[in-house]
């Protein structure tokens, strides 16, 4: 059986010419159905830029230079407009970073998921409101009819976020991102968030690559999980062996940052400096070798 | 909105002209062409040598002025609110595409916009009202095509903007097309802007009629526009100082009620100012 999601050797740039800079380096990346693969890895280490380039919001600059991204057996990496807009909704849907400002702010809550709905599953106007009071319901939002009639603006994060996470789950697609989905909200609502995503991930069967920061998040929720730095996959296994026995160094050094409550404080280790600039060299040697 | 006065007043001001010149022919005591040579240079009434008959005086042919400024206020506004909705059609269409597409269409529209801009505008319209012919229509289209480029820059800017949030990125995930995208979810956050830009512009075409017709080069002679009153009251202002006073009168207040309204909208609807 071919995997779901399939990035191979993918390499990305910003840019051209003398000012061209590398994002991304030797990409590989694998998912079945209804798996869910963790995506770890310090800021600017290119994990949101590996859900923009699956689902076709790169920046208008960024250019991939080798590589190929596949989908359901279907090469995605180079796709028409027009034909991934038939891959999105039912086939891939995006959970986002910032709740505050994913939503359209000029449209109603009903307005923007009974869009979705229409689009994808051709629902007329008054089946479309009732399925979407059922996917807020299904989140767990309080007075859905209310919330469909209100404006973004009017919503807390929480409720924005749970908003996106109908949005996202509306059509049953085969595989969700979710781009930190819980960095902008606060702690005691980031568990209620996590476990929603989990819960309809599980129900749904929906294979989730889910990008984080959040080590323990990973170990919670994920199945395989990926450690990114400069843009170059360091470590990559399932989550039970990679956190039992990590084989780079800086797979340990996260986990040494990473606060635990079975640990005393003290044990509590920044990721050495020494590491990062050594890692950094190395991406760069390769960079030159790739290059010559 | 309301709570800023600016809005209120310049709104007020603007709601009595549209009523003025929608009920015009009741409001105007004598019909505005109707000659009267027993009756000329009629002073103001309150000056106590007037006519109650004529309260703002009569010209040098004894047509009443105030009826010729209540039909005036007519054109003007016709003017304005076509004008400006023309040239907020032809600079919204072009600024979207340009600021949303980017790219080539980018720079063949913006380049059109500096070439455009470097025109001088009065010789524009001149011209163009030349090929055209005088008339309502023309006075329309020429300051539509002139200023046109007000809006495309503006919405250019916006739609460039509104194009990197995150909402943007959103409705492509959801599998929206691009032109849906553009005109139901860019288009509406660029509304707010737009409709003071529109306010501003309808102050701008009421002083670009006044200029045309002052030139003989708007709707027909006899017809009484504001800009014509002027013209005609130039060659009296000896005899009949109040033929140039109230036509003024009537362009100032107008323009300064659109700009007002305008400028209170503006701070009314942004976001950061009204906190």
């Amino acid at each position: 059986m071919s995997a779901l999601l399939d990035i191979s050797g993918l390499d990305l740039a910003l840019g051209g010419g003398a000012r061209r800079q590398r994002l991304l380096r030797d990409i590989n990346l694998s998912m079945e159905a209804g798996e869910v693969h963790g995506l770890v890895g310090e800021s600017g280490a290119g994990k949101s830029m590996i859900a923009r380039v699956v689902l076709g919001i790169a920046p208008g600059n960024a250019r991939i230079g080798r590589g190929s991204i596949h989908f359901i057996g279907q090469d995605i990496t180079h796709l028409s407009e027009r034909r991934r807009r038939h891959l999105m909704g039912k086939g891939l849907a995006l959970i986002p970073q910032d709740p505050m400002t994913s939503l359209n702010p000029g449209h109603s809550i009903g307005r923007q998921i009974t869009d979705v709905l229409k689009l994808h599953l051709k629902l007329s106007g008054r089946k479309a409101i009732a399925h979407a009071e059922g996917l807020l319901e299904e989140c767990r939002v309080r007075e859905p009819g209310q919330v469909l009639r209100q404006y973004p603006h009017e919503l807390s994060g929480g409720m924005r976020q749970r908003v996106l996470i109908a949005m996202a789950f509306a059509c049953r697609p085969k595989l969700i991102i979710a781009d930190e989905p819980t960095t902008a909200l606060d702690v005691t609502v980031q568990r209620q968030i996590l476990r929603l995503i989990r819960d309809l991930q599980r129900t749904a069967g929906t294979a989730l690559l889910f990008i984080t920061h959040d080590l323990g998040v990973v170990a919670k929720i994920c199945d395989n999980v990926s450690v990114l730095h400069g843009g170059r996959i360091l470590e990559q296994g399932s989550v039970a062996d990679t956190f039992a026995a990590p084989q780079h160094p800086y797979t340990v050094a996260l986990l040494h940052a990473t606060p635990r409550y079975d640990r005393p404080a003290g044990e509590l280790r920044p990721v050495p400096e020494a590491l990062t600039a050594e890692l950094l060299a190395e991406t760069r040697r390769l960079d030159h070798a790739g290059a010559a | 909105m309301l709570a800023n006065p600016r809005v209120c007043i310049g709104g007020a001001v603007v709601v009595a002209l549209v009523l003025t010149a929608l009920f015009a022919p009741l409001l105007s005591p004598h019909d505005p062409l109707d000659q009267d040579l027993i009756n000329q240079y009629q002073q103001p009434v309150w000056t106590g040598k007037g006519d109650a008959a004529f309260p703002l005086g009569t010209d040098n042919l004894g047509r009443d002025i105030l009826s010729r400024l209540i039909h005036g206020s007519r054109i003007a506004l016709i003017v304005a609110f076509a004008a400006a909705l023309s040239a907020a059609a032809i600079g919204v269409a072009l600024g979207l595409i340009a600021g949303y597409f980017g790219g080539l269409c980018d720079i063949v529209i913006s380049r059109l916009v500096d070439i455009w801009m470097a025109f001088p505008a009065v010789l524009l319209a001149i011209v163009l009202v030349a090929v055209l012919g005088t008339g309502l229509h023309a006075v329309i289209i020429a300051i539509a095509v002139i200023d046109w480029t007000r809006f495309c820059r503006v919405v250019r800017a916006e739609t460039m903007a509104q194009k990197q949030e995150d909402y943007v990125a959103t409705a492509v995930t959801i599998g929206l097309g691009r032109w849906r995208i553009l005109l139901t979810e860019i288009l509406p956050n660029v509304a707010p802007l737009l409709l003071v830009l529109v306010t501003l512009e309808m102050g701008i075409a009421v002083i670009v009629e006044a200029i045309l017709s002052f030139v003989g080069l708007s709707v027909s002679s006899g017809a009484p526009t504001w800009g014509g009153l002027l013209q005609e009251g130039r060659l009296y202002v000896n005899q009949a100082p109040w033929l140039l006073v109230f036509p003024i009168l009537c362009i100032v207040v107008t323009v300064l009620a659109f700009n007002a309204l305008g400028d209170g909208l503006k701070s009314a609807l942004d976001p950061v100012l009204r906190r």
